[in-house]
């Protein structure tokens, strides 16, 4: 469970956060939606634990990230928007970097490599070198990394950016997977049929405040909208003339 | 101490696998040095040493003009060879590099010499030329001894002591050891060791900070965790890694050019085998975890690799500043300057070349500061990595 607690963040004069509050829970996969500058990411980098935010708290499975830190941390696996892989390592030692600085060694450690090699289907290049990795390599890649101390919280910042059409529905695939297996997964994005199709509950923001925090189904039914799309724009625009 | 090994162990592996860093750190880095020093004073040999021993050369216009000189200067032992008009304007040939210099004994020589008014001679030569110098300036020195003879004749003749003539003398006692003199020549060695061992840690430094953040690994790095001052320690061991093998590669190659460069024929001695580059491997050791928190600490302000770089290359010269301060005022060893690092390393190492023993104290001290730098300067890069501006 990933809680948002009143996060407030400020950058110089810009207010990438104020007071954003919400629960993504266990089970679900729950949308973080918003324009190009909402404080998606924002409010994922503190929910992650690389900002720390100016007043607010962060908890993670009813750990607190500031106190908590190091355990907190490790109920996560995070997925930034640049997940960048170290391109002198094979897929295969990017993966089992992460592992080992999670704690893990050993048969361990090889064979949870090897589930997600499996699992994620890597097996064709995950012994090559990062460097010569397509896109949809390079995000699946960054995903085993995240997922090789079996975390129970995942947070995805636009994952879907930059792949294909196919490597989208493998993605999806796999998130709704992971959500049957009981985790909590968070994930942003500015496309609406992503969001609408995959997640069952969906936080929209906009100016660094929430503006929605319901199912989908809900979302339509409140701002009387026929389609995601349209309430999305409405509650927006609502957003926008009180700021 | 787990996590700070699987960093190390995971930088190293990368970097052994990059070209790039591997060609600066293990080749170039500690070999330009040796290279550039062995070439450069197999030069300075080559140029001094031998000409001295070598038969010199003169070609000389008229030199029937003068048979007396040309006489002397064959018993001398120069190889005189006569130069005909026929062949060209002198000056000319010479402007050409035809020929080296050229003696011309003017028509009016033999009246003049009769008449004891100074004959003259003319010497064409090029003085742009520095190859020709040196043999310009022996063929000066025979001619004086020429005139000094012949001078001390006249004088006698004419029945007066020819010591009259010399109202000084100049006797030099020369207290450099032949291993003293060859610092002057050699000196500058200890900067390309140092430079070495900066740049066996160069793209590693960038890569680990600047690079990281700019892959967009850095950001996934930083959610893990682990303390970001255990990410830094371990990248700055790493770094710390091929900074020693630079180092020990550079004075391998130095101990091999020392061996092959005769210095003795310049009357030096140099004071370098395998006993003082062990000696010169355990001075330069406390100066690398100082290059590599230096050039972290600089990596991580920057915000991409190229800034990174270019502000690094100025780093590189850092060491040099004190080093070129020493010379300039012809520093001795003193205990307080064993503060100051880089300087420390290169008095100590200065030391050795000449054959004087250390004091254990300069030593200690000179350790100590550049340790003591090393901390400061690692404890401020890890308080830069905790805060949120490192993301970029």
């Amino acid at each position: 469970m990933i809680e948002a607690d009143a996060l407030c963040k400020r950058f110089g004069a810009v207010d990438a956060a104020r007071e954003i509050s919400f629960v993504a829970s266990d089970g679900r996969i729950t949308g973080l939606l918003g324009p190009n500058g909402a404080g998606k990411s924002t409010t994922l980098r503190l929910l992650y634990g690389v900002l720390q935010p100016d007043r607010g708290e962060a908890r993670i499975d009813g750990l607190r990230m500031a106190g908590e830190a190091g355990a907190a941390r490790a109920r996560i696996g995070a997925l930034p928007h640049s997940a960048g892989l170290y391109a002198n390592l094979t897929g295969r030692e990017n993966i089992a970097y992460y592992g080992a600085l999670q704690g893990q060694s050993g048969a361990a450690l090889h064979a949870a490599v090897e589930a997600l090699v499996a699992r994620l289907e890597l097996r064709d290049f995950v012994d090559r070198r990062a460097k010569g990795y397509s896109q949809g390599q390079r995000v699946k890649v960054a995903l085993a990394r995240a997922l090789i101390h079996d975390p129970a919280n995942l947070i995805l910042d636009e994952p879907t950016n930059g792949l294909d059409v196919m490597a989208v529905r493998n993605l999806r695939a796999l998130l709704v997977d992971l959500r049957s297996e009981g985790r909590c997964i968070l994930l942003s994005s500015h496309v609406m049929q992503e969001v609408s199709a995959l997640c069952d509950r969906i936080v929209i923001i906009a100016s660094g405040r929430v503006c929605a925090d319901d199912a989908p189904e809900a979302i339509l039914e409140k701002t009387g909208a026929a389609s995601l799309e349209e309430a999305f724009l409405r509650v927006q625009l609502q957003a926008g003339a009180a700021p | 101490m787990r996590t700070l090994w699987t960093v190390f162990a995971k930088e190293v592996l990368e970097n052994l696998r990059d070209r790039r860093t591997l060609f600066s750190a293990l080749v170039m880095g500690p070999l330009l040095g040796p290279v550039l020093f062995g070439a450069m004073i197999s030069r300075i040999v080559a140029q001094n040493a031998p000409a001295a021993q070598r038969p010199l050369a003169v070609m000389i216009e008229h030199g029937e003009r003068a048979p007396n000189l040309v006489q002397y200067l064959e018993g001398a032992g120069v190889q005189v060879r006569a130069w005909s008009s026929a062949t060209g304007e002198a000056g000319q040939a010479v402007e050409r590099g035809a020929v080296a210099f050229l003696l011309r004994i003017p028509a009016d020589y033999g009246r003049r010499f009769a008449a004891g008014t100074p004959a003259r001679l003319e010497l064409i030569e090029d003085s742009s030329n520095n190859r020709t110098r040196s043999a310009v300036a022996r063929l000066h020195a025979l001619i004086a001894t020429y005139a000094s003879g012949l001078a001390q004749q006249r004088l006698a003749a004419r029945g007066v002591d020819p010591l009259l003539a010399m109202p000084v003398a100049i006797d030099e006692v020369d207290v450099a050891t032949p291993a003293a003199r060859a610092v002057a020549v050699i000196g500058f060695m200890t900067y390309f060791v140092l430079f070495a061992v900066l740049m066996g840690g160069l793209y590693l430094a960038i890569d680990v900070t600047a690079g990281e953040r700019e892959r967009g690994s850095l950001e996934p790095l930083l959610s893990l965790p682990v303390r970001r001052t255990t990410l830094l320690a371990g990248k700055l061991l790493a770094t710390s890694l091929f900074m020693c093998l630079s180092l020990a590669i550079s004075l391998s190659a130095f101990t091999l050019v020392f061996r092959f460069v005769s210095l003795d024929r310049l009357g030096m001695q140099a004071n370098f085998g395998a006993y003082q580059a062990l000696e010169f491997f355990a001075i330069g050791l406390p100066f690398v975890p100082l290059g590599a928190a230096l050039m972290g600490f600089v990596a991580s302000f920057t915000r991409s690799y190229r800034e990174a770089q270019s502000y690094l290359g100025a780093v590189l010269l850092v060491p040099t500043l004190p080093i070129a301060f020493a010379s300039i005022y012809s520093l001795k060893i003193k205990t307080y300057l064993m503060l100051i690092p880089s300087l420390s390393q290169h008095l100590l190492m200065t030391q050795l070349l000449q054959g004087k023993p250390l004091d254990p104290v300069e030593v200690l001290v000179s350790a100590g500061t550049s340790l003591a730098g090393a901390a400061l300067l690692f404890v401020a890069t890890g308080r830069h990595w905790r805060r949120e501006t490192m993301l970029g």
